[in-house]
């Protein structure tokens, strides 16, 4: 990598306009993609989600048709997993991966460009099956048989589009796994990665095992409902619950592939914001690759309620609460971290600070429905819903914004408008938690999850949520507002941004210019 | 048809407060807990979710205090001045071995609890159920009889999009024909599903269980109490799946073998019609086509 080349004289992209960004081989531009349309489809999924609340503002049925509810729930799970939070983080690995390790660029750049451009036309037929006779897929983001066999002209559009997100997803990781392992600056052995570097590399390989199982049942999926096949049904000998054994040995590791680059992002920003190193690097790093273990050996405590040897239950029971382990070493550590520390509030810090308490609580109820007896009854109900939603989205997506606030005056090379992210933060906390804490009670209350209408006695506490949804999005908005402001101008920033900051990024100038670490730098 | 009524959304939101203000005190609970139990086992579990809740909660407290404190005492602002350590072993394995503790301790009584719901020996009645878009079905294996369950009139009227028609007090949580058991007996149920998985669920008794098809799946209960629990479906299982209503009345024996009477006296009585005769009425025509939805 140590020779010039011809291209590398140029300092800027080589064409211009929209040819630039179809051709694109450089990571930043890469990033920039793959950030904005996960910013899209953030937006697209919400408004889903906004009419799933709206429905369920008052019992009784108001706005949408059942079937369409269920298309809306489905289509809103799938857009935010596959949409927004998977881009994200591929996005600000792209960004950040060769900045904070000291590489030109990712390794398999053309491959890079690839693995981006296959998700816009994927998420166009996802979307477009919206439009299709028998609608969007409406048998839940988990696809399970018989029931998905039942979408109408839609099915294999949704197969095919899964296909090429995995794809997408497999790519990218092995171009993240590629660059780390080889093009680290000389002297940057791997226990002096940053934190965000290492919880990619493990999410990387969380992918490789994960996505091809997703693809075998999908395709498992698709021959069954058009070649003959009887693997997921009954009456040709399959079996039903086959499926969701394997869906779920994908599933359960895909949700930490949605919070693990999230962890890292928050051991980044907390020690910056502290002034003080991460505390406990090694054990971050060990309990992350626990986490990541673990992940793949507690898949069934997703159907406690299908049918299983006591045994079984027993001991996806044992392994799910050990999880609780790993996870808390890692709050511990963010907590000493801070522990005399000299810190300051500045956004990414807020959004992080938040992350910790309310992915903790989030963890709790993880830990509660890991107990069989309790889960038989908190299963499928919005109980489960309030658990997941606190850990992605006070968890994951706030460990996003809070990656954005942080970087954005490297990529940009302007500082955001302190009072609009002080602002964001503050009513998005808010919100997220009159969205989703009242959610507890109805679960407890014995409200289903999926259901668009519901008995009276559920009614306070679904207006409650409601208004917290229509905050929480409408907060977005500050955020948009806030990043266009970003792009366009503003205070600039220096090279270092924030108070001391640790890391090879902060030695680029701010904006980091076209092409960095031409020649590798010395760690 | 949804869109001519997009902006009420916006009318919603604005009168939400006021709306909240003024609900109807009849649907005003506000539980924030689990039910009551019916069931003995229903108790304990009750009773773990509550040790799981308080341990959760006391840690909680710890861990949000720990991290009050540091956010408050430890300021720039306030002059702070940054330590430089980054690791204390000793710290570590506290924070690691105390966990494993909590956690066995929780596991274990745990463990009995599943044990126990798992045994599902020694009944005293079986009813098989089965699950259809969108109704239930009760076969009584001792006494040969057979009923389907449906949603009742009234939540069926009332649920069809902009109705507006008035809510009763167990909109979605009435039927027809409900179960019918006799209290202080195990009742065994043998579940299973004739088209896609549903689940089978009555809050008050902890009793949660996937009708698949292809399989037959065991749970039980017993009510200690007599009286009327309501539950509903609790897997998605297409457009009905929120109008799939279950309700057992819990009868006392005497009471329970009159019904049973009333039912098998006359010879063929109303036990057995066809799945077809019973389709509910939010079900589309063709309750099966998936094109045709
Ligand atoms: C302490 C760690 C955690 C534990 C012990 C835990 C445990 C569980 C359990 C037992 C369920 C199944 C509940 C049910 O359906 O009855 C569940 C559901 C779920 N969890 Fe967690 N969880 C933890 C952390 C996380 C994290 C970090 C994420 C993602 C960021 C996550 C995402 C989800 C999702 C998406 C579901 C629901 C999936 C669905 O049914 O649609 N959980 N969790
Ligand atoms: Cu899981
Ligand atoms: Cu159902």
């Amino acid at each position: 990598m140590s020779d010039t080349t011809h291209e590398e004289h140029h300092d800027g992209p080589h064409a211009s306009g929209m040819w630039r960004w179809l051709t694109t081989t450089n990571h930043k531009d890469i990033g920039t993609l793959y950030l904005v349309f996960s910013l899209i489809m953030f937006l697209v999924g919400g408004t889903m989600a906004l009419i799933i609340r709206t429905e369920l503002f008052q019992p009784g049925l108001q706005l949408v048709d059942p079937h369409f509810f269920n298309q809306m729930t489905t289509m809103h799970a799938l857009v935010m997993i596959f949409g927004a939070l998977m881009p994200a983080f591929v996005g600000l690995a792209n960004w950040q991966i060769p900045l904070m390790v000291g590489a030109p660029d990712m390794a398999l750049p053309r491959m890079n460009n690839w693995s981006f451009w296959i998700l816009p036309p994927a998420f166009l037929l996802l979307l477009g099956t919206l439009f299709m006779p028998g609608g969007a897929p409406a048998g839940g983001w988990t696809l399970y048989p018989p029931l998905i066999l039942q979408t109408g002209d839609a099915f294999p559009f949704v197969v095919f589009s899964l296909h090429m997100l995995g794809a997408s997803s497999i790519l990218g990781a092995i171009n993240i796994i590629v660059t780390i392992t080889n093009m680290r600056a000389p002297g940057m052995g791997f226990m002096k990665m940053p934190l965000f570097v290492w919880t990619w590399l493990i999410t990387a390989y969380l992918l490789i095992g994960a996505m091809p199982v997703l693809a075998g049942a999908i395709t498992m999926l698709l021959t069954d409902r058009y070649f003959d096949t009887s693997f997921f049904l009954a009456a040709g000998g399959g079996d039903p619950v086959m499926f969701q054994h394997i869906f779920w040995f994908f599933g359960h590791p895909e949700v930490y592939i949605l919070i693990l680059p999230a962890f890292g992002i928050i051991s980044q920003v907390i020690p910056t914001f502290s002034r003080k190193p991460l505390f406990g690097y090694v054990s971050m790093v060990i309990a992350t690759s626990a986490i990541a273990f673990l992940s793949y050996v507690v898949w069934a405590h997703h159907m406690f309620t299908v049918g299983m040897p006591a045994a079984g239950m027993l001991f996806f029971m044992i392994t799910t609460m050990f999880i609780a382990v790993p996870t808390g070493v890692k709050i511990f550590n963010w907590l000493a971290t801070m522990w005399r520390g000299s810190i300051s509030f500045e956004t990414p810090m807020l959004f992080a600070v938040a992350f910790v308490i309310l992915f903790t609580i989030g963890g709790f109820s993880g830990l509660m429905l890991a107990l069989v007896p309790a889960d038989i009854e908190y299963h499928d109900t919005y109980f489960v819903v309030a658990h997941f939603h606190y850990v992605l989205v006070p968890g994951a997506i706030f460990g996003v914004i809070a990656g954005v606030y942080y970087w954005l005056p490297k990529w940009t090379g302007h500082m955001y408008n302190e009072t609009l992210g002080k602002w964001h933060f503050w009513l998005s906390t808010i919100f997220v938690n009159i969205l989703f804490f009242p959610q507890h009670f109805l679960g407890l209350a014995s409200m289903p999850r999926r259901i668009p209408d519901y008995s009276v006695q559920f009614t306070e506490f679904n207006m409650i949520s409601t208004v917290g949804a229509f905050g929480f999005g409408l907060s977005q908005l500050l955020f948009v507002w806030m990043l266009v402001k970003c792009v366009k101008g503003g205070e600039k920033a220096s090279t270092e941004v924030w108070d001391d900051p640790q890391g090879l990024e902060w030695t680029v100038p701010s904006p980091a210019p076209y092409h960095t670490f031409e020649t590798a730098p010395k760690v | 048809m949804y869109r001519s009524k997009a902006h009420g959304r916006w009318l919603f939101i604005g009168i939400a407060a006021a709306a909240l203000a003024i609900a109807t005190p009849a649907a005003a609970d506000w539980a924030l807990d689990f039910p009551a139990s019916a069931t003995e086992l229903g108790n304990k579990v009750r009773g773990l979710h509550h040790l799981a809740l308080i341990i959760c909660v006391v840690i909680g407290i710890i861990v949000f205090g720990v991290l009050g404190y540091s956010l408050v005492k430890f300021r720039k602002s306030q002059g702070a001045q940054a330590a430089k350590f980054s690791h204390s072993t000793k710290a570590e394995i506290v924070w690691t071995v105390i966990p494993v503790l909590i956690l066995v301790g929780l596991a274990i009584p745990t463990a009995r609890v599943l044990i126990e719901m798992e045994d599902t020996q020694a009944a005293d009645l079986r009813i098989k159920v089965t699950g259809y878009q969108w109704k239930w079905r009760y076969e009584y294996l001792d006494h040969g009889i057979s009923f389907f369950s449906n949603i009742d009139d009234a939540s069926n009227a009332a649920s069809i999009l902009g109705a507006g028609l008035e809510l009763h007090e167990h909109y979605l949580r009435d039927v027809d024909k409900p179960m019918v058991v006799p209290v202080g007996k195990k009742v065994k149920l043998q579940l299973t599903s004739n088209d896609v998985i549903h689940a089978w669920w009555v809050p008050e008794f902890y009793v949660k269980r996937d009708a698949v098809p292809g399989t037959i799946n065991e749970t039980w209960f017993k009510a200690e109490k007599t009286g009327t629990y309501r539950g509903q479906c609790a897997e998605l299982c297409g457009r009905g799946h929120g109008f799939m209503p279950i309700v057992v009345e819990v009868m006392e024996q005497d009471e329970y073998d009159a019904w049973v009477a009333g039912l098998t006296a006359p010879a063929e009585p109303e036990a057995l019609e066809e799945p077809e005769a019973a389709v509910s009425q939010i079900a589309p025509a063709a309750a099966g086509g998936a094109s045709s939805r």
